[in-house]
């Protein structure tokens, strides 16, 4: 079967005056339908440029990226918006919710941008769906400012479903969330993979990556392993052992 | 388009009062245009009705040459037109319904006590029809009253107000104008100032003939009023009056006439030139305010932009194309000048009576001109508004998702 995500000897260099900058210096990669992947490395490795290209944000300096068989070289700034529109759902490290904008809203965003256009009845419908699938869809109409870390970062990932993409991209999602609701939304995410949908995710926690089914390590702008996560953790079980540590810190 | 147009409302609102200064420059400049524009085309109405009041397609035929350069004789200094004229233009002139010469003169009339300096016209019987005038009470003295140039004449309101006071009906009374007793045989309706400011209603008429034999003793008139019979027959009345009169002036071919036929258009046309003039200045003015007010609007867009940035990358990453950012930010820019325009075009019609009533200007707002003044508002929405929506549609999502 046809990988999702292909990349071939992906090159990315940035070129600041006369100095060349190699972000990416050639990495090979395919993840396929299904699969939820993290990629980890330190900063400065290349995860994020890596990222950035497979998000469509960017374009390769050098190699081949093909998403859902598309080479996205050939590919303008339209299409590319395009692109990000229908097969791709970003959920980001700061969340990146509109303000002063209700869930609800936030959510119909991606929508907005559709082609062909989706009725607002049909927005709306769709917006509450994905809500639901994040458990938040009696706070549709809450703001962000109303709702905590975790809630907020389940209203990005239901924006990022909304369009039902290919994929899901997720840039450190876990990065400005406490442990627990670290493992609540890894529990959202292990959820949604069960039921079919492609993750990728950038991390630099171990603990998180565990979450996942397959783990890249990117250093120096190569990949050093990518292998299977052989003692994978399951959000509910983490959840628990780590009420059972807490309930020990107070009865001690 | 809906929700393009809500988002741009909402983030109008977010910021209520900066929103608002920014649209000052707009509502100034706008308010400027309809007021200015309003006294323009007031000014022109009250022209044109005082035009209108001088008669129905008038001509007016001065003596002496007034296009000529050099020095101009206004009202004809040396009156060079004669009774054999006035009998040739009766005649001979088709397509016109009145001729009557003017004799002009300034003397002191009494009554009992009273007494005025008033301008005194002598015409014929022809002249109140040509002119306008309507009667208050009494009517106009005849042909034969001409002929046997009797003491008779008809008295202007002002005048009769200052002589027998306001509102008292003057005919049948005897007035002495130079000592001599004239009989007052018609009131005259008042017609109000004329084009240039003066009081029409402080005069007295009276037959040419009494004028010239009784006060001036002139052989001469210094004009002709003349009522053509339709706006049509203007230009050919015109020529046949010049070719009457040159050839009875015996003007040869190669030289310039020694009279001059003024149309009533042509004096509309004179005495709206200085209003012209004051609206091409305010138009002016409120062209340069609208450019700064323009300015405004692009220098908040631009900070907007800055400030949205964020916000800008989240849309761009979720598949908004430069476009759709491009019209979003744009109709911000329209809808911050297009609500500066209405609430302008607001203060206008607030402003333009109020400028009547304290300084007496006479104002008119037409629709062409909030139409005119709307169109402008949302033009320059676009105009400045697009350099910084251009920006924003430009801006690199990466970049715009990273920025703090």
């Amino acid at each position: 079967m046809e990988p999702i995500i292909k990349l071939v000897d992906y090159r990315r260099t940035y070129r600041n005056g006369s100095l060349e900058v190699h972000a990416v210096r050639g990495v090979s990669l395919e993840i396929h339908a299904g699969e939820f992947v993290a990629v980890m490395g330190a900063s400065g490795s290349g995860k994020s440029t890596m990222m950035n290209t497979i998000g469509c944000l960017d374009r390769p300096t050098g190699g081949r990226y093909l998403l859902d068989g598309v080479d996205v070289d050939s590919l303008n700034r339209d299409d590319l918006a395009d692109l990000r529109n229908r097969k791709l759902g970003f959920v980001f490290q700061g969340f990146n919710l509109l303000s002063r904008t209700s869930a609800l809203e936030n959510v119909e965003l991606p929508m907005l941008y559709s082609r062909p256009a989706v009725p607002g009845r049909e927005q709306r419908r769709r917006a509450l769906e994905a809500l639901k699938m994040v458990g938040l869809a009696d706070r549709a109409d809450h703001y962000p400012n109303q709702l905590s870390g975790g809630q907020q970062q389940r209203v990005a990932i239901a924006r990022a479903l909304v369009n039902r993409p290919r994929v899901l991209l997720a840039d450190e999602p876990t990065g400005n969330l406490d442990t627990r609701t670290s493992i609540e939304v890894m529990g959202v995410f292990q959820a949604l993979n069960d039921q079919g949908i492609t993750i990728v995710m950038v991390t630099h926690e171990l603990d998180i990556a565990n979450f996942a089914r397959r783990t890249v390590v990117m250093r120096d702008g190569l990949v050093r392993t990518d292998e299977r996560v052989t003692q994978r953790l399951h959000a509910p079980e983490a959840l628990a052992k780590l009420e059972a540590e807490q309930k020990a810190v107070h009865l001690a | 388009m809906l929700a393009t147009l809500k988002t741009a409302l909402r983030a109008i609102r977010r910021n209520i009062l900066r929103s608002f200064l920014t649209m000052l420059g707009i509502i100034v400049g706008i308010s400027a245009v309809i007021v200015g524009v309003s006294m323009g085309t007031g000014a022109k109405a009250e022209v044109d009705k005082q035009i209108a009041s001088m008669g129905n397609n008038l001509l007016i035929v001065f003596s002496g040459n007034m296009s000529r350069g050099g020095v101009r004789g206004g009202f004809g200094m040396q009156p060079n037109l004669t009774e054999r004229d006035y009998e040739a233009l009766r005649r001979e002139v088709p397509g016109i319904v009145g001729v009557s010469p003017e004799v002009r003169a300034t003397a002191q009339v009494a009554v009992g006590n009273q007494n005025t300096s008033v301008g005194i016209w002598g015409v014929s019987a022809d002249f109140a029809e040509i002119r306008s005038w309507k009667f208050q009470s009494g009517e106009n003295f005849t042909d034969a009253d001409v002929r046997s140039a009797n003491k008779v004449c008809l008295i202007g309101k002002t005048t009769a107000a200052t002589l027998f006071g306001e509102g008292v009906d003057p005919v049948g009374q005897i007035i002495r104008i130079k000592n001599a007793p004239f009989t007052v045989v018609g009131w005259l309706a008042a017609k109000g100032a004329n084009a240039f400011g003066q009081d029409q209603d402080d005069v007295i008429l009276m037959p040419y003939t009494s004028a010239m034999k009784r006060l001036t003793g002139d052989t001469k008139f210094r004009a002709f009023s003349i009522a053509a019979e339709s706006a049509v027959a203007i230009p050919e009345a015109t020529n046949q009056i010049a070719a009457v009169l040159r050839q009875l002036h015996q003007i040869t071919p190669d030289k310039e006439d020694d009279f001059s036929i003024r149309s009533q258009q042509e004096m509309s046309d004179f005495a709206n030139a200085n209003n012209r003039v004051m609206t091409v200045l305010i138009g002016a003015f409120a062209g340069i305010s609208l450019v700064v007010g323009g300015i405004g609007i692009m220098n908040i867009m631009l900070v907007s932009v800055t400030e949205r940035t964020r916000e800008i990358g989240i849309r761009l990453a979720v598949g908004a194309r430069a476009r759709d950012v491009l019209r979003q930010f744009l109709i911000e820019a329209v809808l911050l000048s297009v609500v500066g325009g209405a609430l302008g075009i607001a203060a206008g019609y607030w402003l333009a009576p109020m400028l009547t009533k304290f300084a007496g200007f006479p104002t008119l707002i037409s629709s062409t001109s909030v139409l005119l003044a709307f169109s402008v508002s949302a033009v320059i929405g676009v105009v400045f508004g697009f350099f910084p929506a251009l920006k924003a549609a430009n801006l690199d999502p990466i970049d715009a998702l990273r920025y703090e």
